[in-house]
């Protein structure tokens, strides 16, 4: 048992101490890493475990972030509360999308297009609603309250993302290990047989995308606190869709430790392309960034995670 | 009493009748074959009769229930299950955790239907690969995981797709004492097959599809003699004692 709580333990109170010790960048990288692991583990549900890849994922975001933030501008409600309004928004959301492709049968790219569409459809309202800001978009004012999700320094941020993070984490733990979660994965790896096992593959699916887009929500709301500003063209595009579910699929998606992982992996490479070219010339970072990424699909294409634990195996089992 | 009742089940697909009015009535406690020519439609009214398609016509009764509208996963809660006639494993799954989406069915906790995976392995002879991901296994392992999963799901009423296609004589023998074995459990049994032998031993009664309709329906001894379900299917040799194990087009 010690064997198995120990190292977890261990990393536990490295992680509680470690903001303490270290320079306000590597704070905000750690936030950034635990932020985007959170939310991949939030993609990781859906898309690694029930095998339905979504790639709109922002449109959640999106609707988390603005509903906490025009609550809190409009009726001075907690964020800590209108996230939770943001939450079920997302899952209405998530419950339009999922009946219109999985109740018609739209599976594999129509799927993805399909989340494409309803994210794109978000971003073109969120343009145009005057109470979101329009183009220009929500500046939130900075009142350092921890009531109104406003922190003085990174410190309080690290701690909230981290928590966000375990908490996504030990929700997708308990689901693997439930029925539903063997449900979920038999759907990824042949939906006709477990529909005739059994399995109302519907409603699986469904229940992953609520809990997927929920999530994903929740998430959004600290990204409204940490940054301050909400603009359609960053929080709801194309892009932020691929950053959300870029990191599970490098890490090793349906895995726990995948997006954690993945997260890490592409902080730590975006932070060396920025320090070793950004300087020189410009966009020279963005490029290496993503030379790095092609190299890493290339040689783990299974993702980080899977490769490394097989190459554990082995070697526990050479040493045997 | 009749446990599934099919009257009148038609099927199209564009200009193909896949099955045309096809009744048929199958007893509580009863094997039943059903054989024909490849593209016979036997397969599609495996389909309709699980669920995975809806009948143009007619109607499919289980336990006194019509099943029109009811999907798949409807129809296995009330204790019909299906094999597939292409083996379809979950690929990445072990074999254990393949029979444990099965038990899932009759418990919610993994660790009963844990439980009864390991007990189903035991019966169908699995319990050694249980750990084996289910992309590794040859092909009878194959056919016994996809019985294995289908028994987990706690059946009164087994469908059985082809299981002994590209089987050697031996592992249909010990197929045919599985199947024997689950029968005898009380699991009502209506099985798709080429492999004469195995209808003709495991079977109370046997129906012939040919072209989407039924030709014909009775005992083994019987069938053998129906000079149109020899024209249709068996073959010339067949009733002469020759070593026809699998008709032609099998």
């Amino acid at each position: 048992m010690m064997r198995r709580i120990g190292p977890g333990l261990l990393v536990g109170a490295i992680l509680v101490v470690l903001p303490f010790w270290i320079p306000s960048n590597w704070q905000n990288l750690l936030i950034s890493t635990f932020y985007y692991a959170y939310l991949g583990q939030a993609w990781n549900l859906l898309g690694g475990y029930a095998g339905q890849l979504s790639l709109g994922h922002a449109a959640f975001f999106g609707v988390g972030s603005y509903t906490a933030a025009v609550l809190a501008i409009h009726l001075g409600l907690s964020p800590w509360i209108g996230m939770f309004a943001g939450a079920v928004l997302a899952v209405l959301l998530s419950q339009g999308i999922g009946y219109l492709g999985f109740r018609f049968g739209l599976r594999g790219f129509y799927f993805i297009l399909l989340t494409v569409a309803a994210a794109e459809i978000c971003r073109l309202v969120a343009l145009h609603l005057p109470i979101l800001g329009g183009y220009t978009g929500l500046f939130i004012q900075f009142r350092p309250d921890p009531w109104r999700f406003q922190f003085k320094g990174k410190i309080p941020y690290y701690f909230v993302s981290l928590g966000f993070l375990a908490a996504a984490s030990a929700i997708v733990w308990l689901v693997s290990r439930s029925k539903m979660g063997a449900y979920l994965v038999a759907i990824r790896e042949d939906e006709d047989a477990s529909e005739g096992l059994g399995v109302d593959t519907l409603r699986y699916k469904m229940l992953a995308y609520a809990l997927s887009a929920a999530l994903t929500a929740l998430g959004g709301t600290f990204y409204a606190y940490y940054q301050f500003y909400l603009q359609p063209n960053t929080v709801l595009s194309l892009n932020h869709s691929v950053d959300i579910m870029i990191r599970p699929i490098v890490g090793g998606s349906g895995t726990i430790l995948g997006p954690i992982l993945g997260s890490f992996l592409l902080e730590l490479m975006g932070e060396f392309s920025r320090t070793m070219f950004a300087a020189s010339t410009a966009g020279l970072s963005v490029a290496m960034y993503g030379v790095l990424l092609v190299v890493v699909v290339l040689f783990l294409p299974r993702g980080v995670y899977p490769t490394l634990a097989g190459w554990m195996r082995r070697k526990s089992g050479a040493a045997r | 009493m009749s446990l599934l009742e099919v009257q009148g089940v038609s099927k199209q697909f564009g200009g193909l009748r896949a099955v045309h009015r096809v009744s048929f009535g199958l007893n509580q406690g009863e094997i039943l074959g059903l054989i024909g020519p490849n593209g016979a439609g036997k397969t599609t009214l495996f389909h309709v009769v699980s669920g995975f398609l809806a009948p143009d016509e007619g109607r499919v009764t289980y336990a006194g229930e019509d099943l029109a509208g009811l999907r798949p996963h409807d129809v296995c809660a009330r204790g019909m299950v299906r094999t597939f006639q292409v083996a379809r494993p979950f690929l990445r799954l072990s074999v254990l955790e393949n029979v444990v989406v099965g038990a899932l069915e009759r418990v919610s906790h993994r660790r009963q239907a844990v439980a009864i995976a390991e007990e189903v392995l035991a019966l169908t002879g699995l319990a050694d690969k249980a750990s084996a991901p289910g992309h590794g296994l040859t092909l009878p392992d194959r056919k016994r995981l996809e019985l294995a999963r289908a028994l987990a799901t706690g059946p009164k009423l087994l469908l059985l797709d082809e299981v002994m296609a590209g089987l050697t004589p031996t592992e249909t023998a010990r197929l045919i004492e599985l199947i024997r074995t689950v029968h005898a459990r009380g699991v009502t049994v209506l099985l798709i097959e080429h492999v004469m032998k195995a209808v003709m031993s495991l079977s109370q009664r046997i129906l012939v599809l040919s072209y989407g309709e039924l030709i014909a329906a009775g005992r083994p001894e019987e069938i053998v003699r129906n000079p149109q379900v020899i024209e249709a299917y068996l073959g010339e040799d067949f009733g002469n004692g020759a070593e026809a194990e699998e008709p032609p087009g099998a």
